[in-house]
């Protein structure tokens, strides 16, 4: 079956109405880049294909114990969220495109939007991004956009991923990118503040960082704002249940992976980026804002806010070609928020720390295996030097039933055997033994 | 009837020469195509534009328009009472809704329209 739904006579019909044969048509597609021959298999029963699916399916290794983070971490998610979020009204929403009939999607955003608010100690927040990668992105467009300056710093333990997003996001502009070297795991002040000058338009620091080490960014925030420049904070939101906010920091932006806010970790998504800054820079935010009003008999509403900065009004000199939202994710969080409240995220922020810290102790007095880093400011999250190749030694954990953590020699050239080894709430005592002996092992 | 002592842009702009100083705001017709005014983003001080260069831009609840410079020039005051009170604009667009003063880079300004062929620019539009 043609996967074009109509005829060749209706095709040929449609060419003769413009005068162009289908050669002409597509004749601006460079001739490399046009398909040739698909040679694609025949078609299979829907049987068939299930049953294959399966066979694809077994050959994942599932119900491994938990200590890969990096950005994505499993923590507890009461079945109530998705009991909440599964009601087909909310389930099977889009973002709102006639917005002011759908006062409950609305209403559902605009308390997300306060909950990251809070959460970050910033002043406003947009309906949410992709993910954290591209809400970093944004934040920097966002920069540039509010300085009119061409500079960006983004130090190198920032989460690598989203560097490579940046960098391919950017590649084709002329933005000067710069990136620092961490030291000791933690911002090198003396290198950052030395390239720090006019035409920076924002620095981009992670808290805490890709290590997992903790950092306080308020000195940074007042040499960027000294030099006329922004700092743009990624934060972990489940750490700010205990740990110094952006806002506190002094932050003009603060974005993040929201994954850890009831989201499954599940490959490719779908995740959730969220952006909060100072109410001055509000009309440089990109995508959707919920605001709240008053409508003519006095009655409290809610409305799409401040759209005249989006391109389908603003076209070409839009804040950003985000117009859409992860209602679902955002939706999500803040279910999720609301089951913990504000007690329950500082526990269960408490407990990640403590039993990472339990965890460090426990692996780091196995011969041979050593912290990376000085610090001993990481919040659940930290890496190891070990005796043997990383990657090769992680692989050999598999075989045991625990995914122990993150190689960092994939995109840290001299980091052959380090491993970024992550500890949530959900981790037992037991686990983190049974995962240092298992470790002992195979090393 | 649009003031006789301003000059005109096809973007509806005015301004009003004053030795080597222009100010600048936008026309009636412009505040009302625009409806009300929500917003004004403001040059800032000392900012150099050359003609059409973006100057400020004016957000309504229909729309945000860049408004364009009708001369060459460095910014040399913003009007900040848009700041609390954008509607100025919508109020008295030709006076206490003025966008902004520009010391001028030069004189000329055949460019631009004066107020008999701005009026009839409008019919055409």
């Amino acid at each position: 079956m043609s996967f074009i739904a109509n005829t060749p006579q209706q095709q040929k019909q449609m060419l003769d109405q413009i005068d162009l044969t289908m050669d002409g048509l597509f004749a601006d597609i460079p001739k490399e880049l046009l398909a040739k021959d698909f040679n694609l298999p025949a078609g299979r029963s829907e049987f068939e294909v299930r049953s294959r699916l399966a066979e694809l399916a077994a050959k994942n290794y599932t119900g491994l114990t938990c200590f890969l983070g990096g950005g994505f971490y499993d923590h507890f998610i009461p079945a109530a969220v998705y009991s909440i979020i599964s009601r087909s009204e909310f389930y099977t929403a889009y973002t709102p495109y006639q917005p002011e009939v759908s006062q409950g999607s609305l209403q559902a955003i605009f308390e997300y939007q306060s909950a990251i608010c809070r959460l970050t100690q910033m002043q406003a927040a947009n309906a949410s991004l992709y993910d954290g990668g591209t809400a970093l992105y944004e934040a920097m467009m966002m920069a540039l956009r509010i300085t009119g300056r061409n500079k960006i710093l983004i130090d190198d333990s920032v989460n690598p991923i989203y560097r490579v997003m940046i960098h391919s996001y950017t590649k084709n502009l002329s933005i000067d990118l710069e990136e620092t070297k961490n030291s000791e795991g933690v911002v090198n002040r003396k290198d950052l503040l030395n390239r720090l000058d006019n035409s920076t338009a924002a620095v981009i620091v992670q808290n805490p960082n890709f290590f997992g080490c903790v950092d306080d960014f308020t000195d940074i925030a007042q040499a960027a704002h000294s030099r006329g420049a922004l700092l743009i904070v990624s934060c972990y939101p489940v750490s700010l249940g205990i740990l110094k906010t952006p806002g506190a920091m002094g932050a003009d932006i603060a974005v993040g992976e929201g994954q850890s806010l009831g989201l499954m970790m599940s490959f490719g998504g779908p995740y959730l980026g969220f952006m909060a800054t100072k109410k001055e820079y509000v009309r440089k935010m990109p995508g959707r804002i919920v605001g709240r009003t008053k409508d003519g008999q006095d009655r409290v509403g809610f409305v799409l806010t401040l759209q005249a900065r989006e391109q389908h009004i603003r076209r070409d000199k839009a804040t950003s070609n985000i117009c859409s939202n992860e209602a679902l994710c955002a939706l999500t969080a803040i279910v999720y928020l609301s089951l913990l409240g504000k007690e329950g995220l500082k526990k269960t922020a408490q407990l990640c720390a403590d039993k990472a810290s339990y965890a460090w102790q426990r692996l780091t007095s196995i011969k041979g295996v050593k912290p990376r880093f000085k610090t001993k400011w990481f919040f659940n999250e930290f890496v190891l030097d070990l005796p043997a190749n990383a990657a090769e030694t992680a692989g050999k954990l598999i075989e045991k039933g625990f995914a122990a953590g993150f190689p960092l020699s994939r995109y840290y050239g001299d980091m052959e055997n380090s491993l970024l080894v992550a500890v949530t709430e959900k981790r037992t005592r037991q686990q983190i033994g049974m995962l240092a002996e298992a470790l002992e092992a195979v090393l | 009837m649009v003031p006789q002592n301003l000059l005109f842009t096809k973007d509806h702009e005015w301004a009003q020469i004053d030795g080597d100083v222009v100010t600048v705001g936008i026309t009636d017709y412009a505040q009302q195509s625009l409806g009300e005014i929500t917003f004004v983003e403001l040059p800032a001080v000392k900012k150099e534009v050359k003609v059409h260069d973006c100057l400020a831009v004016v957000e309504s609840s229909k729309a945000a328009s860049d408004i364009y410079s009708p001369l060459a020039g460095s910014v040399l005051e913003v009007n900040g009472e848009l700041a609390a009170k954008p509607e100025l604009i919508n109020q008295d667009c030709y006076k206490a809704g003025w966008i902004c003063k520009i010391k001028l880079a030069g004189l000329d300004t055949k460019h631009l329209m004066n107020a008999a062929q701005y009026e009839q620019y409008l019919k055409s539009v």
